[in-house]
């Protein structure tokens, strides 16, 4: 073997090695979060800190009680706002419109799907607090449900126009309006998929923190109702991370670690569910 | 070199004119490469039965059969491209110049055994690049420019594309980038040309052009080709291997092939195909 | 379903031959309005999203004109407010972001794509987009934690030790500053590279490969030199993608970056990018020019991921065009 051929050798397995690192690497980083996060946010993790509310400032103990609550406040309203609206859009575009229309609406969604988080923050501002003048849970549930509005469209035209042209018909054949046609046959034989979508969406917005800083604000108390500013677990992890408090970081930590286990979990479940029911359109 | 008339039922095939290896008393030609006792397998699932054949020195062997008939998957070991799917198995000996291919290194191998592709598959670079690819990888030292017009010009493609040698090679038509993939081959210099149906993605003119084209590169390297069109095979080759079902059931030199078969199967598949 | 009722005194034909009243007791026609009403109702958003953000920033649009973007002063007091520091800070750390990123996103993509079996690459993806899940706040977490303190322990002494004499590496470390903020963004958008990267390179043509290998290339020069260059747009796709994704992102950055309005060659200096400081000072913000200013930033964020966004779309459908049969004939 000539001296240029072995250093061509040498030089592929090399490089081919390294690649290999690169990948080691980047996954790596996933599991060393996680562990960061198990040990830090195990440690904290008490009966305290899924009851109580937090404490004034300085004092020891307390918890997250009313972030988890806003959180969950947040995450539901924001789903009624955006999903309909996504999943209605998302039948129009699949089951109605034309290919002009179609293209409009899908090239607002992908917009609105770029737009950066804290720009959807200004924008839910100018819409739901400046009007009302306070800040409330609504105006977080509303800047949220914006951000679910474009996944959950596409998904759902993606999953509705990947349906049989045999199962439609057949429906059609039978005497079916093309609105039962829609309710009974194609959004039920799409609809992992599309509950797959809404799931990831949830996810993602779940972890959102910039949209509630000027929306929600933030709560050291019980929020009521739908009209007060309002604790989220986001905005918690981001007050208490920066703040000089021992015990504070502690917290933060432990809501790191409930926020991501939670995010995880409707990520693993809704792959799950996409992987064992209908294939995924593809291209 | 003359085509053979239009195939149509009850055709004599002419072999053609420039065997001159196959005499009546077939004075065998000296073998580039040796199959011997090859067995292949994908995973459990066995190809290729005990083969043993020979590529000869400087003509053209061609590879007949139906469909599924392994034939592509013998081209493929002569090179070693079967490598690149994991689940495959070779037993037996390959020898290329008395030495086994399965013992040297492969990208040496490779060098000395070109293939072209059933689908032209040129590389997103210009026509000058493609050709140039294999040369500069082995560190080619002289002027490359020459080696390109040289291989061009031995896949006939040189006076059509003189002039725009760095346009995109997707501008080409697809007979063009066939014998773009053809020159490109022919610039690392192979010892053995190793075709797998070139022309079934071509059109009947370029289909011609090519089959002109391969009877004159036997003087420069050894070609084995795989083909399902018969008359192509008849049309071009020295010798020919009719493969069935994974087992090698006649190799002969072309004209008696096609003729006087000497396996009924063989003969079942020849005139079955002209009515 | 419902036949148009002849009793009906027609209105005249307002949308085709029956009359709009009589095509509306049609559930489907109710279905196809409605459903309609929701699709518009998103591009209606859009458009009023646009509004706004042009909307409120007037002020500081007429009264600073183009000069806010080439303005240094950020000083809320004296009313002068310059966007400079804030796209320094943003085009910085992304920068370092996609020098760390690109290498590595890539090199990992052509692992998942070439080298690994499918099974064990579509495990390594699924982990790979659980990465791409994690909040940003999370990122800011282990920002402020881990991060800072490395940059304070190994890191900085590392490159000022030897390279101080640079301007990039001059100057004191407080730990955090524009370099802990483009690591912690290099973390965040490698999941962007490599996903898409892996995509595209999974669709080069198996033949494509396959030439290469046959005059005697290595698998290296295979990968490097051919089936790289083929999938290079749609690689240059996902780049800016992560780009954008880099530019917008708020949290992480905003925890790790120093919270400083000022422009400084050293990378261990602290920064400010534009989505920090609206995220910053949003609600702090006297007096309607400050709240527009920081507006206007949005309007600028917005202005750059939205061109990062479509470019990367159009390289992206490109490429995986051209795998698909296009380059062949």
């Amino acid at each position: 073997m000539s001296a240029r051929l072995r250093w061509r050798k040498f030089l592929s397995n090399f490089m081919l090695t390294m690649t290999g690192v690169c990948a080691f690497v980047s996954v790596a980083i996933l599991f060393l979060i996680l562990g960061y996060l198990v040990f830090n946010g195990g440690k904290s993790i008490n009966w305290a800190f899924f009851t109580k509310l937090p404490k004034p400032v300085g004092e020891t103990g307390g918890g997250m009680a009313n972030a988890i609550v806003g959180s969950a406040k947040l995450l539901l309203a924001s789903s009624l706002f955006g999903v309909p609206i996504g999943f209605l859009g998302g039948i129009y575009l699949a089951e109605f419109s034309g290919a002009g229309v179609a293209s409009v609406v899908r090239y607002a969604a992908d917009l609105l799907n770029g737009v950066p988080s804290i720009v959807i923050g200004i924008f839910a501002y100018s819409i739901a607090v400046l009007p009302f003048k306070h800040f409330s849970t609504l105006a977080g549930a509303f800047a949220l449900g914006l951000m679910m509005i474009p996944i959950t469209l596409r998904s759902t035209e993606e999953f509705l126009g990947a349906v049989p042209r045999m199962l439609r018909e057949g429906a059609m054949a039978l005497g079916a309006s093309k609105w039962k046609t829609i309710t009974t046959v194609i959004v039920p034989a799409a609809y992992r998929g599309i509950l797959t979508a809404i799931l990831l969406a949830l996810a993602r917005v779940a972890g959102e923190t910039a949209p509630l800083l000027f929306t929600a604000l933030g709560n050291l108390y019980w929020s009521h109702g739908w009209g007060q500013p309002t604790a989220s677990l986001p905005v918690m992890i981001y007050t208490y991370a920066q703040s000089p408090y021992e015990d504070w970081h502690r917290q933060a930590w432990a809501a790191g670690l409930v926020l991501l286990g939670l995010i995880l979990i409707i990520n693993i479940l809704a792959r799950t569910i996409l992987s064992r029911g209908i294939a995924v359109p593809r291209g | 070199m003359q085509a053979s008339s239009k195939p149509g039922p009850s055709v004599h095939i002419t072999p053609t004119a420039g065997v001159t290896g196959a005499k009546e008393h077939a004075a065998p030609a000296p073998m580039r490469m040796t199959i011997s006792k090859v067995n292949f397998y994908y995973g459990s699932k066995q190809i290729l039965f005990d083969v043993n054949m020979g590529i000869a020195d400087k003509r053209v062997t061609a590879l007949i059969g139906p469909s599924g008939c392994g034939k592509s998957t013998l081209l493929r070991t002569l090179n070693r491209m079967h490598e690149t799917v994991t689940t495959s198995r070779l037993e037996g000996e390959i020898l290329l110049d008395q030495q086994n291919i399965l013992s040297q290194d492969v990208t040496a191998l490779r060098r000395r055994v070109g293939m072209v592709f059933q689908r032209p598959n040129p590389f997103p670079k210009s026509i000058f690049e493609n050709v140039a690819y294999g040369p500069r990888i082995n560190g080619f030292k002289g002027p490359i420019a020459d080696v390109v017009e040289k291989s061009l010009r031995h896949a006939a493609l040189w006076e059509e594309v003189k002039d725009h040698l760095h346009k995109s090679a997707y501008e080409l038509s697809g007979g063009q980038q066939q014998r773009l993939c053809i020159a490109r081959a022919l610039a690392v210099e192979p010892e053995v040309l190793l075709l797998d149906e070139p022309c079934s993605a071509l059109d009947p003119i370029s289909t011609a052009k090519i089959e002109e084209l391969l009877v004159d590169l036997k003087n420069l390297t050894t070609i084995a080709i795989v083909t399902h069109n018969m008359q192509q095979a008849a049309r071009v080759s020295d010798f020919t291997a009719f493969l069935l079902t994974g087992q090698l059931v006649e190799f002969s030199p072309t004209p008696q092939l096609f003729t006087t078969p000497g396996d009924p199967k063989t003969e079942a598949y020849i005139t079955g195909r002209f009515g | 379903m419902a036949t148009a009722n002849p009793t009906v005194p027609s209105a005249g034909p307002l949308l085709g031959s029956r009359s709009f009243l009589s095509k509306l007791k049609d559930g489907d026609e109710i279905a196809r309005l409605i459903t309609f009403l929701f699709a518009a109702s998103v591009v209606l958003i859009t458009v009023l999203l646009v509004y706004e953000l042009w909307m409120n920033s007037v002020l500081p649009r007429h009264k600073f004109g183009l000069s806010f973007f080439v303005t240094q002063v950020w000083d809320p007091v004296m009313d002068q407010f310059g966007a400079l520091p804030f796209i320094y800070g943003t085009v910085v750390t992304s920068a370092v972001a996609l020098l760390i990123a690109i290498p590595l996103g890539i090199g990992a993509s052509i692992f998942l794509a070439e080298l690994a079996p499918p099974r064990i690459s579509d495990t390594l993806q699924f982990f790979i987009d659980l990465l791409a899940a994690v909040p940003s706040v999370i990122y800011g977490v282990l920002g402020i934690f881990i991060v800072v303190p490395l940059m304070r322990t190994v890191i900085y002494p590392a490159l000022n030790k030897p390279f101080g004499y640079l301007p990039i590496f001059k100057g004191p470390s407080y730990g955090v500053g524009f370099l802990t903020a483009g690591i912690v963004l290099a973390i965040m958008v490698i999941p962007y590279i490599i996903s898409v990267s892996r995509e595209v390179l999974l669709s080069v043509p198996r033949d494509q490969r396959e030439a290469a290998l046959a005059l005697g290339s290595t698998r290296w020069e295979s990968t490097w030199k051919v089936v790289v260059p083929f999938a290079r747009t749609g690689i240059m796709g996902s780049i800016f993608l992560a780009l954008a994704r880099a530019l917008g992102e708020t949290m992480a950055v905003t925890m790790v970056i120093g919270n400083s309005p000022k422009i400084s060659a050293s990378l261990f200096a602290p920064g400010y990018s534009i989505a920090a400081v609206i995220a910053n000072e949003f609600t702090e913000a006297t007096g309607d020019l400050y709240l527009q200013a920081l507006i206007e930033l949005g309007l600028v964020l917005f202005l750059l991921t939205f061109v990062l966004n479509g470019l990367a779309r159009l390289l992206i459908v490109v490429t995986t065009q051209k795998g698909s049969g296009k380059g062949n004939q």
